[in-house]
């Protein structure tokens, strides 16, 4: 756990880290952080929290989940498999691995609203082709110490010389490069042309 | 070339197009409850913004809300945190807050369509991945986190990528016993869980033109767990008449104005889809999941799976489940002893759901090892039920018949599975630990399966019971 690294703010062009290998496809958003720690009005001390249940069941069978393994602790680079972050759309768990220490996940895909969130916080989540998930996983959990350089600028993960082809939509690549992921301020520039659908669509002033 | 629902909707939302490429789309609708809200609140209150279109945001308090004693403050010291925190916000920034003990409380998506908030043609964005619900009426719903319930808040509008349109047509008739919940885990099941991923989901066919708005709700409901943001049937008559006298419904003129204009953002005959997917309706059976996911599902009288049976792809998830489940490979899903029955939840809590349980355990008993829960969906499906008396009937089965909220979907609340319970529940997520116990288990299947359950104290086909009660 790495709390103390500070959130991302301004451009982000490339994340360069150790690796943390989370395999298995259709991760939802609940295993990532239970519902119960939902119950608080603050996002503060959810990093203790991430894969909580899924970590003591491991335990409880004698296994060691990746979160748990010192060799992970302080990596930066979450490396997944398909439609991770599904289900429930609480921007709980990307808080929570952001807080963990977490700035950047690569994998095959992500379910579109966990995706959506990731971005809004400056997280990237990556795409990349299913057998170079699987070879960064074996990398990583081969080699925890290996760096994993993610570049948003030639759209490529690198780890000890080998590169894997990465994909994020154009939207989100630019809205990382320039810095505009948190979208509120570009929400606000322009009131009027808001001003202008709000009355052209008949149901807001109730017909 | 004609263009779909969703494409107009789009289009006509669209406030500009952002420098990153991203359409700026208004938000015709937001619906706030207590859970991801706050952050949100506290962002604005950070940069001294208002909340832009009050008007056009609604809130109520259905995550945590205790289904028995909801006596102020609560005995649940967080869950009385987070109201308190949703009251102040509401009342700071000028929003509507239907709270406990309101007639118009509910879970957010069942009252937005009960109060007529929801409307076709329309946009909505709730702090909830079960915003799709929404898209029964033709609007198309997003489901969002908390930095974009702030977004919404301050601005009126998302930031978001274009999604691509795929058509699901229905055909056939269902059997007695077959209901919009199996119709929608048949999609699932075919589709996959992430099938729908970059998709909005357009329902069609005969067997959704003939579904009535609750059955509608329940399919648009579950649209997220195909992997699809968005899913959506287009308005028609069924619609409108539904639409007709509710509270935040337009009246007189205005009815027939909305009408007509509701009636344009239908998908016209010649569009165009990226996708086209058929499912004949008179084969289906009642489905039940035997897995950790929605797609991992049976019909009720099938076997749950041998990893060897899957496609290679899905092979180590399904030898994950079944050892999260305990359920053996092969076993037939029929006779899977059940701990727990829970009627109830944004995608099964309305009043056609009670009604279809109810009409099942009518003068039966649980079960004596079942614990059963009748949440329904909002304070008015409650006050509803009553007046019809189902709530004596699910009493009389011994069943608890509790105030509305969320409640066991997601146990957020006191309503939890304990331990290995197995649970049959009309909710929408089977997840690992979703019912509120880390190692808890979930069963999903429609409220007429789960009230079947209940009394037999497993898996058994509705259908069967249903014969049975007619015959006798």
């Amino acid at each position: 756990m790495n709390a103390t690294k500070p959130l991302p703010a301004g451009p982000v062009r490339e994340v360069a880290g150790r690796g943390l290998p989370m395999p298995g496809s259709d991760i939802d958003t609940d295993r990532i952080i239970p519902a119960r720690f939902l119950r608080a009005v603050r996002f503060e001390g959810l990093e203790a929290h991430v894969f909580e249940d899924d970590r003591r069941r491991e335990q409880a069978a004698g296994r060691v989940h990746p979160f748990d393994r010192q060799e992970h602790q302080g990596a930066a680079v979450l490396v997944v498999n398909g439609n991770f972050g599904c289900g429930s759309s609480r921007e709980h768990a990307p808080q929570a691995l952001l807080r963990w220490g977490i700035r950047a996940i690569v994998g095959e895909s992500y379910s579109e609203i966990f995706f959506g969130n990731a971005v809004a916080l400056g997280l990237p989540c990556v795409s990349v082709a299913p057998e170079d998930a699987s070879w960064l996983q074996a990398l990583v959990a081969g080699d925890p110490a290996a760096t994993l350089m993610l570049d948003l600028e030639t759209m490529s993960v690198e780890a000890c010389g080998r590169r894997a082809a990465a994909s994020l939509p154009p939207g989100a690549r630019d809205a990382f490069l320039t810095g505009a992921w948190d979208a509120t301020g570009l929400l606000l520039e322009d009131p009027a042309a808001v001003e202008a659908v709000a009355r052209r669509l008949p149901y807001v002033a109730g017909f | 070339m004609g263009c779909t629902l969703l494409r107009k909707v789009w289009d006509r939302h669209t406030v500009r197009r952002l420098p990153t490429g991203q359409t700026q789309l208004f938000i015709g609708l937001h619906l706030v409850h207590e859970v991801t809200s706050p952050q949100a609140f506290d962002a604005l209150r950070a940069r001294g913004w208002p909340v832009r279109f009050p008007h056009r945001t609604f809130a109520t308090v259905d995550h945590i809300a205790p289904t028995r004693d909801i006596t102020r403050p609560f005995a649940d010291l967080l869950a009385e945190e987070m109201m308190a925190a949703l009251e102040r916000n509401c009342r700071d920034f000028g929003i509507p807050l239907w709270p406990l003990g309101d007639a118009r409380q509910g879970i957010v998506h069942v009252i937005g369509p009960e109060l007529g908030l929801t409307q076709p043609g329309m946009t909505n964005a709730c702090g909830d991945s079960h915003t799709s619900t929404h898209g029964a009426f033709g609007a198309v719903g997003f489901g969002i986190g908390t930095s974009q319930v702030r977004d919404v808040l301050a601005s009126q509008c998302l930031a978001l990528d274009p999604l691509v349109v795929r058509r699901i047509r229905v055909t056939g008739t269902l059997a007695p016993g077959v209901y919009a919940k199996d119709v929608i885990l048949a999609i699932i099941g075919r589709l996959g869980v992430k099938g729908g991923v970059g998709y909005a989901y357009e329902y069609a066919g005969p067997v959704v033109e003939r579904m009535t708005m609750e059955e509608r709700l329940t399919i648009c409901n579950m649209s997220i767990e195909g992997g699809a943001r968005v899913g959506y049937v287009n308005p028609d008559e069924t619609t409108f008449a539904y639409l007709r006298g509710r509270p935040f419904a337009p009246a007189g003129d205005a009815f027939d104005r909305a009408a007509a204009w509701w009636r344009e953002q239908a998908s016209d005959p010649d569009a165009a889809y990226d996708d086209e997917v058929e499912l004949d309706g008179s084969a289906l059976e009642p489905v039940v999941t035997w897995g950790v996911h929605p797609g991992q599902s049976v019909g009720v009288g099938g076997r749950i799976p041998a990893p060897g049976e899957v496609p290679d792809a899905e092979r180590d998830a399904t030898r994950e489940a079944l050892e999260f489940m305990g359920f053996e490979a092969g076993a037939p899903i029929r006779g899977t002893r059940i701990d727990v029955a829970f009627i109830g939840s944004c995608t099964n809590g309305r009043l056609s759901d009670l009604r279809e349980a109810a009409r099942v355990v009518a003068g039966q008993r649980l079960a004596t090892h079942v614990r059963g829960l009748v949440v329904p969906g909002s304070q008015a499906v409650r006050e509803a039920a009553e007046r019809e008396g189902l709530h004596d009937t699910f009493l009389a089965a011994g069943f608890e018949w509790r105030g509305a909220g969320c409640s066991m979907c997601l146990g957020m609340n006191p309503d939890k599975l304990q331990g290995r319970e197995v649970s049959a529940s009309s909710s929408n997520r089977n997840f690992r630990g979703r019912q509120g116990s880390p190692t808890g288990r979930t069963l999903l299947m429609s409220p007429a399966m789960v009230a079947a359950a209940a009394v037999a104290g497993e898996v058994v086909d509705v259908r069967q019971v249903l014969a049975g009660a007619s015959a006798r």
